[in-house]
C-alpha cells in the first residue's frame, strides 16, 4: 500500500493579519472609544474618544475584507 | 415553441402556469425595439439596470448629504445667513465639540439614558421571555398582549404619556399618589430636575421592552430540548440548567438585542422632544436634542454638522459589531 502524502497549500497571507484576530482588536477599540465618550471622569478621554473611535471604525472597514 | 404574429415566441404547455402566462403577456406587450435592445444585455447588465433605481435613490438622499455635511464640517456655514461668506475653518469645529463642557455634559445625559433603559429593558424583557417560554394556558394571548405598546408610533406615546404624567389629572400620578400618599400636585414627573430623565426611562422601557422580550424568546425558542433532556437524566437542578444552558445559549441573542436598543437609544430623539424637550433646564438634554437645538435655533450649521459626525461615527462603529455579533448569531 503506497502511502499518499497530501500537502496542504499554506496561504502566502501572513497570521498575524487574519480576519479574525483584527476583528475583535478593531471591535475593543471602537468600544473603547464609545466608553471614552460618555464617561464621567476626564475630559482628556471625552476630547480623544473621537479619534479612537474613527481609527477602529476604519480598521473594522479595512480587516473585514482579509481572508480568515 | 409557436411563433406569435408579431414573430415573438411564446412558451408553450399544456397547462401552462400563472407564471408562464404572465411572462407571455409582458413578452407580449414589450414594444419590439425595446425587446430587442434587452435581448442583447448581459444578466449582469439587466441586474445593474434593476439595482440602478435603488443606488440613484440611496446616493441622492443618504450619500450625497453625508458627503455634504462632512464639507460643512469643515466650515463656519450658518444657514440663516446664506449671504455670508463661508470659511474653511479646518478642525476647529470638532476641536471646539470634543473640549466643551456642555456637549460632555450632553453626552453623559445621553449615556445615563441609554444605560437604564437597556438595563431594565434587558432584565424585564428576559423575564417575560423566560415566562412565555413556559407555555402556560393563554401564552399567545399575552405575548399579544404584550407586544402592544411597542407597536404604537413614538408621537403618540410620548404625547399620551404626558397626559399620563400629568400632576392634575394624570393616571400614573394618581397611582403613584395612591401607592405611597404623597399628594398629585407634588408628583411633577416631567419639570422636577431628579424626576424627569426617570420619566423618560420609564416610556422607553414601557414602549421597547416587548422587542427585547421578542428577541430573547426567539433565542430560548432556539434551544434544542435534548440538551435539557440530557441535563434532567444528569440531575441538574433547574438553577443549574439556568446557569449552565439557558443563559450561555441565549446570550447572543441577548447581545443582539443590547446592541440594538444601545443604537437606537443612542439617537433617541422624539420621545425626549415630546416629553420633556430636554428640560427642565438641561437635565435631559440628550445628544440629538443639543444636535438639533445647535442646527435649528443657534443656527451653527457648521458646528452641528460636526457634531452629526461625530455622532455618525458612533452609531456606525457600533453597526459594525451589532452585525458581527449578528453573523455569529446566524451561524449557530
Amino acid at each position: 500500500m503506497s502511502a499518499v502524502t497530501t500537502k496542504k497549500r499554506r496561504s502566502a497571507w501572513p497570521r498575524i493579519l487574519r480576519r479574525g484576530l483584527l476583528e475583535n482588536i478593531a471591535t475593543v477599540v471602537i468600544g473603547l472609544g464609545f466608553l471614552m465618550l460618555f464617561q464621567p471622569f476626564a475630559i482628556t478621554l471625552y476630547t480623544w474618544s473621537f479619534v479612537t473611535m474613527l481609527a477602529g471604525t476604519v480598521m473594522f472597514i479595512v480587516v473585514s475584507k482579509f481572508p480568515e | 415553441m409557436q411563433d406569435l404574429p408579431a414573430g415573438k415566441p411564446v412558451v408553450t404547455d399544456t397547462h401552462p402556469s400563472l407564471l408562464d402566462r404572465t411572462m407571455e403577456a409582458a413578452a407580449r406587450a414589450t414594444p419590439e425595439p425595446l425587446a430587442n435592445t434587452v435581448r442583447g444585455l448581459s444578466d449582469r447588465m439587466v441586474a445593474w439596470l434593476f439595482i440602478a433605481p435603488t443606488i440613484l435613490l440611496l446616493l441622492a438622499i443618504n450619500i450625497f448629504p453625508l458627503i455634504w455635511a462632512i464639507q460643512l464640517s469643515f466650515t463656519n456655514y450658518r444657514a440663516n445667513r446664506p449671504n455670508e461668506v463661508v470659511k474653511n475653518i479646518g478642525l476647529q469645529n470638532y476641536e471646539r465639540i470634543l473640549t466643551d463642557t456642555d456637549t460632555w455634559i450632553a453626552m453623559q445625559t445621553t449615556a445615563h439614558f441609554v444605560f437604564w433603559t437597556i438595563l431594565l429593558q434587558t432584565l424585564i424583557g428576559f423575564t417575560l421571555a423566560y415566562l412565555i417560554d413556559r407555555k402556560f394556558r393563554g401564552h399567545a394571548f399575552w405575548t399579544t398582549i404584550i407586544l402592544v405598546p411597542m407597536m404604537l408610533s413614538p408621537a403618540v406615546v410620548g404625547n399620551f404619556w404626558r397626559f399620563l404624567y400629568e400632576p392634575q389629572i394624570g393616571l400614573f400620578t394618581y397611582i403613584v399618589s395612591f401607592f405611597t400618599g404623597i399628594a398629585t400636585t407634588d408628583i411633577l414627573m416631567l419639570s422636577n430636575v431628579k424626576l424627569a430623565p426617570w420619566s423618560i426611562i420609564i416610556v422607553d422601557t414601557w414602549m421597547w421592552t416587548p422587542y427585547v422580550m421578542l428577541i430573547c424568546l426567539a433565542g430560548l425558542r432556539s434551544i434544542p430540548d435534548y440538551i435539557y433532556e440530557a441535563a434532567e437524566v444528569d440531575r441538574a437542578s433547574n438553577w443549574r440548567q439556568f446557569w449552565s444552558i439557558t443563559l450561555p445559549m441565549a446570550l447572543p441573542f441577548i447581545m443582539l438585542a443590547v446592541l440594538f436598543r444601545g443604537i437606537e437609544n443612542f439617537k433617541m430623539f422624539d420621545m425626549v422632544n415630546l416629553l420633556t424637550g430636554g428640560g427642565p433646564g438641561s437635565t435631559t438634554e440628550v445628544a440629538s436634542i443639543t444636535l438639533k437645538r445647535e442646527a435649528f435655533e443657534k443656527w451653527r450649521t457648521g458646528f452641528s454638522s460636526a457634531f452629526a459626525i461625530i455622532l455618525f461615527v458612533a452609531v456606525f462603529g457600533l453597526a459594525n459589531i451589532y452585525v458581527k455579533v449578528l453573523n455569529r448569531v446566524k451561524s449557530r
